[in-house]
C-alpha cells in the first residue's frame, strides 16, 4: 500500500494522572475515508485535538506524507493542510456562504475586500464537491438547513487546500435526507484525493462511507480494519470491549 | 468535476432581482424597510396635521435637528454590531465638550487643538471601556453604566455646578447654524453621484474580470437616478430662501456634508475592509471568529474606540447648535441614539445593521419630536410615542431574527 497520509506511532497523552491515550498507532490514507469510532471517553476527541495541534501529544511519532512532523499548535497543523470541522461548525449566521468560507483568510486588493475573487473561488470549491443543495453562494447562513451548513463548513476546508480533513460527528442532529447528502459530500471529498477522518457514533453511517474503521477502547487502539473485511457486530464488540483483535473476550 | 452551476444572486433580469428582493424581505431580512415606511407615513401624517410641517424652514430644521442624533446613532452602530452597548456615549460626548471648552476658554488653547484633544479623549475613553469589556469580560452594560454615572460627576467638576460655557468660536457655531453657498450644494450632489457611479463600475469590472455574473447595469443607473432626483429635490428646496424675516437664509446646512462623509467612510469601513468584516463576524459568532484567527478582543476594543470618538463628534455638533456647553449635556441623548439605531434596523442582538439604518432611524425619532412639537401636543406625548416606536422596532427585530434563524428547523 502507498505511504499513509498520516501515520501515528506510539502516541501518548495524559492529563495529570489520567492516561487518555496509551500509546496508540493510527493511519489514514489520501483519497480514503477512515472512521474513528469508540465509546464516550475512549479518547477520540483527545486524538483529534492532538492532530489539530490544539492539545499537542505528550509522546509518540507523527508522520505526515512520510515526513516526521511536530503538531505543536493549530497553525502548524493547518500549514500542513490538516483541517478540522467541529461539531458546532463555527459559522457566523449573519454572514453569507462566501464570507463564512473565507472568514479569517479574506482576499484583499489595495486594502479592501475583493468580493469578486472570493465569490469565484468559493463557487469553484463548492462545485468541486458537486454541491447542488445551495441556492446561492450569497445566501446568509441563517437561512440554511443543518446539512447545508455542514456543506459550507466542509467546503471551507476545500478552499483552504486541506490534505487531511477531520470531521467530528458530521451527521449528528441531521435528518435522513440530509445525512445522505453529507455522507455523499464526505465521499466526494475523498474522491478528490483528500484524506478524510470521520468521527461518528452512527455505525450505519460509518459502514456506508468509510474505507477503514479504527476502534478506540479506553485509550488504546483495539482494531484497525478495512470496512470490507468486517461487520457490524464485530465493530460493536470492539467498541464495547467484549472483543479484541486476538479474539479473546475480556 | 461536474458542471453544477451555483447562483450568486447577481443573475437574471431586473424583474428577477426585484423578486429576489421581496423574497429576502419575506424571510426576515428587512433592513431599513420598516423604518423608511415609518418615515414616509409620519411625514404624510404630520403634513396633514400641521400647516408648518411641510415648510421650507422646517425641512431644513429637521435635518439640522437630527444631525447630532444621527452621528451618535452611527457611533453606536459599531458597538451594537458586536451585540454590546455603550450607555456612556452621551456623557462621553459631554465630557469631551467640557474638555474642549475648558481647554479653549480657560486655558486659551487653539480651537482646532482643543477639538483634537476632545476627540483624543473620546478615543481614550473608548479604549478603556473596550479593555474592561474585551479583556476582563465585564458586561458592557455595566461598564458603560458606570462610566455614565462617573462622567456626569466629571462634567460637574469640570464645569462647576450648573455651569454653562458659551462657545464663541464662529467656525464651530457655523457647522450647525450656517449654510453652504448654493453652488456648493450642487457640487455635493454631483460628487456623491459620481463617487457612487465609480464604485458601482469598479465592482462590476472586478466581477466581470473574475468571470462572475453581474446585475443588469440598468439597476445601477436606476439607483443613481433615484439618488440624483431625491438629492436634487432636497437641494433645490434647501437652496431657496426659507427665512421668515428680512435676512435671507438659503443653502444646504454645513452639517449635511459632514454627516454624509461620516456615513460614507463608516459604510466603506463596514462593507469593504477586513475590520468591518470581522466586526460583523464577531457580532454574529465570536467563537467562530476566534477559531478563524480573528483577534476578537482587538476588534471589540477598536469598536468601542470608534464609538466614543464619533460620540464626541456628535457632542461637538450639539455644542455648535446651541452655542454653549452645559454640565448636563449628553445625559438623555444616548438612549435616543440607541433608539434611533434600533428603529432604523440595527439589531440589538449584534451582527446586523448598517450606517444608513442609523441615519433613517435618527430621522424617524427626530420627525416624531419635530412633528408632535408643531402640532402642539404636550411633551409627554412625545416620549410616549417615541417609546412606542422603539418597542415596535425592537419587536420587529426580534421577530425577523426568529424568522431568519428559524429556518434551521426547516429540513
Amino acid at each position: 500500500m502507498d505511504t499513509p497520509l498520516i501515520e501515528l506511532t506510539g502516541i501518548k497523552k495524559s492529563f495529570g494522572p489520567v492516561d487518555v491515550l496509551k500509546g496508540i498507532d493510527f493511519t489514514a490514507y489520501a483519497g480514503k475515508v477512515t472512521a474513528l469510532v469508540g465509546d464516550n471517553g475512549a479518547g477520540k476527541s483527545t486524538l483529534i485535538k492532538g492532530l489539530s495541534g490544539v492539545q499537542p501529544f505528550d509522546d509518540g511519532v507523527v508522520r505526515f506524507d512520510g515526513q516526521e512532523v511536530h503538531l505543536a499548535n493549530p497553525k502548524q497543523a493547518s500549514n500542513l493542510g490538516i483541517e478540522v470541522v467541529y461539531q458546532d461548525l463555527a459559522l457566523c449566521e449573519n454572514l453569507d456562504i462566501v464570507q463564512n468560507m473565507f472568514l479569517g483568510r479574506e482576499e484583499t486588493t489595495t486594502g479592501t475586500l475583493n468580493e469578486a475573487a472570493m465569490e469565484f473561488a468559493a463557487t469553484k470549491a463548492l462545485q468541486s464537491l458537486s454541491v447542488r443543495t445551495v441556492k446561492s453562494v450569497r445566501q446568509k447562513v441563517s437561512s440554511l438547513s443543518g446539512g447545508q451548513r455542514q456543506t459550507v463548513a466542509i467546503g471551507r476546508t476545500v478552499l483552504r487546500n486541506a490534505k487531511l480533513v477531520i470531521l467530528d460527528e458530521p451527521t449528528a442532529a441531521l435528518g435522513v435526507a440530509q445525512t445522505e447528502q453529507v455522507l455523499n459530500l464526505v465521499r466526494r471529498l475523498a474522491d478528490n484525493g483528500i484524506g478524510v477522518i470521520i468521527i461518528s457514533h452512527n455505525l450505519a453511517d460509518v459502514f456506508q462511507v468509510a474505507d477503514y474503521i479504527s476502534v478506540l477502547y479506553l485509550g488504546g487502539m483495539v482494531a484497525s480494519l478495512a470496512t470490507a473485511d468486517t461487520n457490524y457486530n464485530d465493530v460493536v464488540g470492539y467498541i464495547t470491549g467484549t472483543k479484541s483483535l486476538e479474539g479473546a473476550a475480556s | 468535476m461536474s458542471n453544477t452551476s451555483l447562483a450568486t444572486g447577481h443573475e437574471g433580469t431586473i424583474r428577477d432581482q426585484v423578486k429576489a428582493y421581496f423574497q429576502r424581505v419575506r424571510s426576515g431580512e428587512m433592513g431599513a424597510l420598516p423604518a423608511v415606511s415609518a418615515l414616509i407615513l409620519l411625514a404624510i401624517l404630520f403634513s396633514s396635521l400641521s400647516p408648518f410641517f411641510l415648510t421650507k424652514l422646517n425641512f431644513a430644521n429637521l435635518f439640522v435637528q437630527s444631525a447630532e442624533l444621527a452621528v451618535l446613532a452611527c457611533a453606536l452602530v459599531f458597538v451594537l454590531l458586536l451585540g454590546e452597548i455603550d450607555l456612556a456615549a452621551g456623557v462621553t460626548a459631554g465630557v469631551g465638550m467640557a474638555l474642549f471648552v475648558v481647554l479653549n476658554q480657560k486655558m486659551g488653547l487653539d480651537p482646532l487643538l482643543s477639538v483634537i484633544a476632545a476627540l483624543a479623549f473620546g478615543s481614550l475613553t473608548g479604549w478603556i471601556i473596550g479593555l474592561f469589556v474585551a479583556r476582563i469580560r465585564v458586561p458592557s452594560f455595566v461598564v458603560t453604566l458606570g462610566f455614565f454615572l462617573g462622567f456626569q460627576g466629571l462634567q460637574l467638576i469640570m464645569l462647576g455646578d450648573g455651569g454653562i460655557y458659551r462657545v464663541d468660536i464662529p467656525a464651530i457655531q457655523a457647522i450647525m447654524n450656517s449654510n453652504m453657498p448654493e453652488w456648493a450644494g450642487w457640487v455635493l450632489l454631483v460628487v456623491m453621484v459620481g463617487v457612487s457611479l465609480l464604485i458601482g463600475l469598479w465592482d462590476r469590472s472586478r466581477r466581470t474580470k473574475a468571470g462572475l455574473a453581474t446585475r443588469p447595469i440598468a439597476m445601477l443607473f436606476i439607483r443613481l437616478a433615484f439618488m440624483a432626483v431625491l438629492g436634487g429635490i432636497a437641494i433645490a428646496i434647501l437652496n431657496q430662501n426659507r427665512s421668515v424675516s428680512i435676512k435671507a437664509i438659503a443653502g444646504v446646512p454645513i452639517v449635511i456634508p459632514i454627516v454624509i462623509v461620516i456615513v460614507f467612510i463608516g459604510t466603506f469601513v463596514l462593507d469593504r475592509t477586513l475590520f468591518g468584516r470581522y466586526l460583523y463576524a464577531v457580532g454574529g459568532n465570536p467563537e467562530a471568529g476566534r477559531r478563524a484567527g480573528i483577534d476578537v478582543a482587538k476588534i471589540r476594543i477598536a469598536a468601542f474606540m470608534i464609538c466614543s470618538t464619533l460620540a464626541v463628534v456628535s457632542g461637538l455638533l450639539h455644542a455648535s447648535r446651541i452655542g454653549s456647553v452645559e454640565s448636563t449635556a449628553g445625559r438623555t441623548i444616548v438612549l435616543n441614539g440607541v433608539a434611533a439605531a434600533v428603529v432604523g434596523g440595527v439589531s440589538l442582538f449584534g451582527g446586523r445593521g448598517r450606517m444608513m439604518n442609523a441615519i433613517v432611524g435618527a430621522l424617524v425619532i427626530s420627525i416624531i419630536d419635530n412633528g408632535l412639537g408643531l402640532i402642539g401636543l404636550p411633551a409627554g406625548i412625545n416620549f410616549l410615542v417615541t417609546g412606542g416606536v422603539l418597542v415596535g422596532a425592537a419587536t420587529i427585530d426580534a421577530l425577523s431574527r426568529k424568522r431568519s434563524g428559524g429556518s434551521i428547523l426547516r429540513t
